[in-house]
């Protein structure tokens, strides 16, 4: 079965996120929402990677968050192997965690500097009560550093005593420690040297493969994110504007912001770039306390017209797979 | 074009705990008038130390600049007095560095910032360098300027200060801006504004620029030559069309085979550079990185290969093999 064809592991529909912005410390008086995620669908399937991206603060840790449930979304569903968890109660969520993992950007920060390495990728198994016999839980550790490329031997060092591209190998393996099927990686690969970059990219896809894994992979850097995923969708202000199989998305980009956002990437070609005809993008990102009526996107956008300050455009599937919102574009 | 900086055979170390971290181990190279210099190289291969070296902002302790000339318009700057070199930064060179909000004074207005800066250099009278100020400001393409002068640095966007330090950087018409990752932290489509925001102004002014970055891509972009650091030397220098298209040095060849294209469909794998990046304070008197070479060979392991010409004058390697591996790269590609 190809992936194509797989059912989809993973559902989420109408998704929001509003959060209260409030006013005073003693108070607390809400004077306004962040729509930080404002009615968000797509779909993955078993064993594929779809790439989350877009600007800063448009949204993607927090679908991220919710879907790991790390919040509670103010509205929509998060239909997981057939599940909807998007309001599963509190006590039900350490069974969801087996299954769904995630790997933070931040090396340095996601671990816990007094913690050895073996006691930090254990600790997960700790909790869940697998692998309850501590010299199997050992071994199972060094398995995994193995398995993410480091020497076993790391299992007795502090995370400060490693680089980056070591610290982030740790995370992997601490979230693989659980068997789990779906993995979010939010901007897992971000803080590395490219160098160092291409291994840990390089890792994950054997680990794709090898346990058929799932991942949402959200990142900003979009070379990264055409490389690494079947499908990708373009977030901004709380919305996807565009969704499509990637070769599709990066080389017919339909959206006037995938396209504005395309072409501000340089390619690391001189020759290439002095024939690019580029155009960036005018404006700033407006705030989702307050974003702008109809298209978010109307005030940056190089073809809007008056319409697209009234109505919000719904995506709509253009071409096989590939969905857009925006009521300019056919 | 005329030279404009010199920098010749320069040496930067740092005293840690961990031992001595030979952080600028002898680099040379030249910016002409108006040119834009990249210089790339991975995380602490002495891309800002050696920046701020030019500068004499290296905090000593724990660190010391042992060695080296910097000849700019005419003059070392290893030999100036601390007031005189104070004149020349934020006079004739500019800086602007990756975090804004860190280089900007959070409780001073921007007006105020900048007319600091104008006034310093200067010796103007306030009117003028509110004026100035006023130039500046519209210069660096930011709208309603009178208003924003008047604002503190939370009240803008990364964007906006950005633009702000940049306007900072040219308010003494400096000859040379260098900076430091001045758009890591920003969204790409700001990246793209602010990186063409300085290159129609350095070239409309023809102020000279050395950009520290590790995206390929800026560099490609945006720079007129290129310098490859790598372990506190630079490995390669040369134009960017000769870095990109016919690298000579392993370390340049093995990076631009490891990044993903955005114009290229997805390909197998990602090809990597080996092994990890060299400990500062191990480095022996073999070239620093033939742990990680593909190419190397026991030469590698007696002595320190010289930045030489390759067959292009303009064009230089650091590596005993570079004529060999150049012929094979470009059968390759
Ligand atoms: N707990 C919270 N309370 C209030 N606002 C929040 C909270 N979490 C996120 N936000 C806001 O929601 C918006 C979306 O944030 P989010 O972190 O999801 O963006 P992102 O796309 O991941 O950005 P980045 O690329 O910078 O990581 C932002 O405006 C953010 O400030
Ligand atoms: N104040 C300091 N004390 C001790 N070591 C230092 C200090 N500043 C820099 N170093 C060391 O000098 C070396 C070069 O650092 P530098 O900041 O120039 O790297 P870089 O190439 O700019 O890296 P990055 O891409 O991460 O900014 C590093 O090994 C760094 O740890
Ligand atoms: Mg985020
Ligand atoms: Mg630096």
């Amino acid at each position: 079965m190809t992936v194509a064809e797989a059912p989809p592991l993973l559902e989420v529909r109408g998704l929001r996120m509003h959060f209260a912005v409030t006013e005073g410390i003693l108070s607390g008086r809400t004077v306004g929402q962040v729509k930080a995620v404002d009615g968000v669908d797509f779909t993955i399937r078993r064993g594929e990677t779809l790439g989350l991206v877009g600007e800063s603060g448009c949204g993607k840790t927090t679908t991220g968050r919710c879907i790991l449930r790390l919040e509670t979304p103010t509205e929509g569903a998060i239909i997981y192997d057939g599940v909807d968890i998007a309001k599963l109660p509190r006590k039900d969520l350490l069974a969801l965690r087996r299954r769904i993992q995630v790997i933070f950007q931040d090396p340095y920060s996601s671990l816990n500097p007094r913690m050895k390495v073996g006691d930090i990728i254990a600790e997960p198994m700790m909790v869940h009560g697998i692998e309850r016999d501590a010299k199997r839980r050992d071994a199972r550790v060094r398995e995994l550093l193995s398995v993410c490329g480091l020497n076993p031997k790391f299992a007795d060092r502090y995370p400060h005593e490693m680089s980056g591209g070591q610290r982030q190998r740790v995370g992997i393996a601490r979230a693989l420690a659980l068997q789990p099927e779906f993995i979010v990686c939010d901007e897992a690969v971000s803080a590395l040297d490219v160098s160092i970059q291409a291994q840990v990219v390089n890792l994950l896809e054997d680990l794709r493969e090898r346990f058929g894994l799932t991942y949402l992979f959200i990142a900003h850097d979009l070379s990264v994110v055409r490389h690494l995923c079947q499908r990708v969708a373009v977030m901004y202000l709380g919305r996807i504007v565009e969704l499509a199989d990637g070769d599709e998305l990066f080389d017919h980009p339909l959206h006037p912001y995938t396209q504005a956002l395309l072409s501000a990437v340089p390619v690391p070609d001189p020759t290439v770039e002095a024939t690019r005809n580029f155009r960036p993008a005018k404006g700033e990102i407006p705030s989702p306390i307050n974003p702008p009526p109809g298209c978010v996107f109307h005030p940056r956008c190089p073809i809007a017209v008056e319409n697209c300050k009234h109505a919000r455009p719904e995506l709509r599937e253009l071409r096989p797979g590939h969905w857009v919102a925006c009521s300019e574009v056919h | 074009m005329p030279l404009l900086l010199d920098v010749r055979d320069l040496h930067t170390e740092f005293r840690t705990g961990a031992g001595l971290v030979r952080a600028v181990d002898g680099v040379s190279y030249t910016v002409d008038q108006g040119e834009t210099v990249a210089i790339v190289g991975e995380s602490g291969s002495g891309k800002s130390v050696s920046a701020m070296s030019i500068l004499r902002l290296i905090p000593d302790p724990p660190g010391r600049i042992t060695q080296g000339q910097i000849l700019f318009a005419g003059r070392d700057l290893m030999r100036l007095s601390d007031d005189a070199m104070r004149e020349v930064r934020g006079g004739e060179i500019g800086m602007v560095f990756q975090e804004p909000m860190t280089s900007l004074n959070p409780v001073l207005t921007i007006g105020r910032q900048i007319t600091e800066a104008v006034e310093q250099h200067r010796g103007v009278d306030w009117a003028t360098a509110q004026k100035r100020a006023l130039e500046l400001l519209a210069l660096v393409g930011i709208a309603d300027p009178a208003r924003r002068l008047k604002q503190y640095p939370h009240q803008l966007s990364g964007g906006m200060r950005q633009r702000v330090m940049i306007a900072i950087a040219l308010a003494c018409d400096p000859k040379l801006i260098i900076a430091d990752e001045p758009t890591t932290a920003l969204d790409v489509t700001i990246q793209a504004q602010i990186l063409e925001l300085m290159k129609d102004l350095t070239r409309r002014l023809n102020v000279a620029l050395i950009i520290i970055t590790h995206n390929l891509g800026v560099v490609a972009r945006y720079a007129n030559r290129v310098n490859v650091m790598y372990a506190g030397r630079i490995v390669e220098s040369g134009s960017a069309a000769a870095i990109y298209h016919r690298p000579r040095h392993p370390y340049t060849i093995a990076l631009l085979r490891s990044v993903p294209r955005l114009d290229r469909p997805r390909q197998a794998k990602l090809d990597p550079v080996d092994g990890q990046p060299p400990d500062l304070t191990r480095l022996d008197g073999g070239c620093s990185f033939r742990p990680r070479c593909r190419f190397a060979v026991d030469a590698c392991a007696h002595g320190r290969p010289p930045l030489e010409a390759t067959d292009d004058a303009a064009h230089l390697a650091a590596c005993f093999r570079s004529r060999e591996i150049g012929g094979a790269t470009g059968a390759a590609a």
